[in-house]
């Protein structure tokens, strides 16, 4: 524990905002309540008129100690845990534990589940640009986008809800494989749900993303230079906006990701506008590679055996993942006995909204709004 | 012997306040059934057929809250704002010919009237804004400050052009000025003068993607972030009757009022009205916001120097 001084002397996070606003500026306070922080992030700002001084997050308002609560439960048991880390992209997150798990015990899952992960968490992903597409345009004061957006998730969640058993706190990757296996039926309605969704990508593009209004508010706004973005350790579709063509599932191959033909876009262009642009790409991928998975999928178990307590040696192992924001960690110790020693989860949002910090200065308030909604952060990830 | 001038006035001003009321209900009706289809959703659904009952559910809502007054805001200034925003609406309308013989104030300077009243809006969004005594609506009252000063000038200049050509600032006049038929009326024989107008009227009246004195995913709620019940009622009310003054304004200059082919009349002035309503209501809910730079930015670069080409163009066509 520190002292109030010693505190004061580490610098605390909110130590410049002890020192009191300079003359003729206002200290603001945006969240934790606030329509555009999606959720209980706290940014303290400073501003001169609408322009932004200095900003800092202030985190910690949904920490629900996940990593604590790994050491007092079974391995089996955590696994619902991770649905709820990112609520957005929740079997990314299932797949960074399961994966560590089961690399750390040497247990692979079946040809097929590696599939049927592929083709769930692609899903997911899907759902996840979707949204942040629908809340971002929200941001920026487009009240109809969501709407459509949210027409297309509610198709998705109902295939993925027949696919995994739930619609948004996934728990369906077990050790070695997944609960539930995919029929006939409903590889053909990922297969029309793919072609009605490239239609709409289509329809999104001409009437939302080349509207002159929406690029006015996205074009040169959060400019985030390489050498920056790799400084804050950014990752996911912030790093590809600012042309690092750095992607998990690409740079440290896991599962059948090798066997799949895709691109990781990237956009040189930096700003908002960038990350946009890498985001509506990423969905295009997405359904690429479900395309081309649901074709390539064979027969057989969806669950390899494991015994009923599956056993994990002692020892550590870090697992990463492409999740909807970026490299989705898990990195876990184990002492041989029945719940994890110690864990330990990267969270892509905690990376990218630290930049946010050193963007937002000087800018508009209106524009630090546009910043915040193109890093897509989701609160209870960074959090944990 | 009381005066027939003021009995009239006074009656008009009471229907013009049962208008005012009555229209807010169904617009806000309206509002909400047009943002439901245009989102792929039916709107309010519940409340009697089709939700028709919704607004005065809504309205009785707002008349149960409780009000509430900041503790460090000042409570005159605070409660001030909403009356004195709606006030000056109810008498923008007194000099409108609504039909040929339905106005109820026919004024020669009708047009100035109208104006001067317009301005006095957003004094009271910005009492507003500074009588709450936070830091949102402080934001939203000076961006509506600077927004709606800017916006008045091409406005004026707009209008200006439609007063040069019939040589006359009384509504009534101005209407019969022009004909019946489209082609007759002001629109076409000055379109840019419409434009300018009506991009102005929606920055005037605070409708996106002008909205933002009160831009919510920026500002919270701007200027009445701290207002509860009927004091957001009225801001609420208050917009929806700006909507219909400028609109109204809009049908008035340039399309020919209750001008019409057939049977010229009132009919064809609430249909004109509410075609110019239903436009920006379908805006709002189709496009994002702009920024505060690029607003500004729009208004000096682009409208004042096209509104005052417009003049030139309005005087060389008067000329002829």
């Amino acid at each position: 524990m520190f002292t109030r001084e010693q505190i004061a002397e580490r610098g605390f996070y909110t130590q410049h905002f002890e020192q009191g606003k300079q003359d003729n500026t206002l200290i603001l306070n945006m969240g934790p309540q606030h329509p555009s922080t999606h959720g209980v992030l706290r940014v303290m700002l400073e501003i001169d008129g609408e322009y932004i001084l200095r900003a800092e997050p202030v985190l910690g308002y949904i920490h629900r100690m996940h990593e604590k609560m790994a050491e007092g439960k079974t391995y089996a048991q955590f696994i619902t845990n991770m649905g709820r880390v990112d609520y957005l992209h929740a079997l990314a997150w299932n797949w960074a534990f399961v994966g560590a798990v089961e690399k750390l015990g040497d247990t692979p899952p079946t040809p097929r589940a590696e599939y049927l992960r592929v083709i769930t968490c692609e899903l997911n992903r899907i759902s996840s640009h979707l949204l942040w597409w629908g809340a971002y345009l929200l941001d920026l004061g487009a009240f109809t986008p969501i709407l459509y957006a949210f027409g297309d998730r509610e198709e998705l969640l109902d295939i993925l809800q027949d696919l995994t058993g739930s619609r948004l706190t996934y728990a369906s990757f077990t050790f070695g494989g997944v609960v539930a296996d995919m029929n006939d039926a409903l590889r053909e309605r990922i297969t029309r749900f793919i072609a009605r969704m490239r239609d709409r990508l289509h329809m999104y593009k001409s009437l939302v993303t080349d509207n002159f209004i929406l690029l006015g508010r996205v074009e040169d706004i959060g400019h985030i230079p390489m050498d920056m973005a790799v400084r804050y350790g950014a990752t996911g579709p912030v790093l590809r906006g600012s042309g690092v063509a750095y992607d998990v599932r690409r740079a440290e191959p896991y599962s059948v990701y090798p066997q799949l033909d895709f691109i990781v876009p990237t956009s040189d262009r930096t700003d908002a506008l960038g990350r946009y642009l890498v985001r509506m790409q990423e969905l295009e991928q997405s359904l690429n590679i479900i395309e081309q998975a649901v074709v390539q999928i064979p027969e057989g178990e969806i669950q390899a055996k494991m015994p009923k307590k599956p056993k994990i040696p002692a020892g550590e192992v870090y697992f990463a993942v492409e999740g909807a924001r970026g490299k989705i960690g898990c990195y876990l110790q184990s002492d041989g006995g029945g719940s994890p020693y110690r864990i330990k989860l990267r969270a892509p949002s905690f990376s990218n909204l630290s930049l946010f910090a050193e963007l937002s200065q000087g800018t508009l308030l209106a524009d630090a709004v546009s910043i915040l909604g193109s890093l897509d952060l989701v609160i209870p990830e960074i959090d944990r | 012997m009381i005066d027939p001038q003021l009995l009239r006035i006074l009656i008009a001003l009471v229907g013009i306040l049962g208008f005012v009321a009555l229209n807010a209900l169904a617009l806000v009706y309206a509002e909400r059934k047009i943002a439901g289809h245009v989102q792929r959703r039916p709107g309010p659904y519940e409340v009697g057929p089709h939700g028709i009952l919704q607004p005065l559910a809504d309205a009785l809502k707002l008349m149960g809250k409780q009000l509430t007054t900041p503790r460090d805001a000042d409570p005159v200034i605070f409660w001030l704002a909403p009356i004195l925003c709606f006030m000056p609406v109810a008498l923008c309308i007194l000099p409108i010919p609504f039909g040929p013989n339905l106005i109820a104030l026919d004024l020669n300077l009708g047009m100035v009237l109208i104006l001067a009243f317009a301005g006095l809006g957003v004094l009271s969004i910005c009492l507003a804004g500074w009588g709450s005594n936070n830091k949102w609506g402080l934001l939203g009252a000076a961006r509506a400050v600077a927004q709606n000063v800017a916006y008045e000038i091409p406005l004026l200049l707009a209008v200006l052009s439609v007063a040069f050509m019939t040589g006359s600032l009384n509504l009534a006049t101005i209407t019969e000025g022009q004909g019946t038929w489209p082609w007759q009326w002001n629109v076409l024989l000055n379109p840019l003068g419409f434009i300018i107008y009506f991009i102005c009227a929606l920055a005037e009246t605070n409708r996106a993607p002008f909205d933002l004195p009160e831009a919510e995913s920026e500002l919270t709620a701007g200027f009445h972030t701290e207002y509860s019940g009927m004091g957001f009622g009225l801001f609420f009310m208050a917009e929806y009757a700006n909507m219909i003054v400028a609109c109204s304004v809009a049908t008035v200059l340039f399309l020919g009022g209750w001008n019409g082919p057939f049977a010229p009349g009132w009919w064809w002035f609430l249909l004109k009205m509410y075609a110019l309503i239903f436009l920006i209501i379908q805006i709002r809910w189709t496009y994002p916001r702009v920024r505060f730079d690029q607003l500004l930015n729009l208004c000096w670069r682009w409208l004042v120097p096209l509104a005052l080409l417009n003049l030139v163009y309005v005087t060389i066509i008067v000329k002829l």
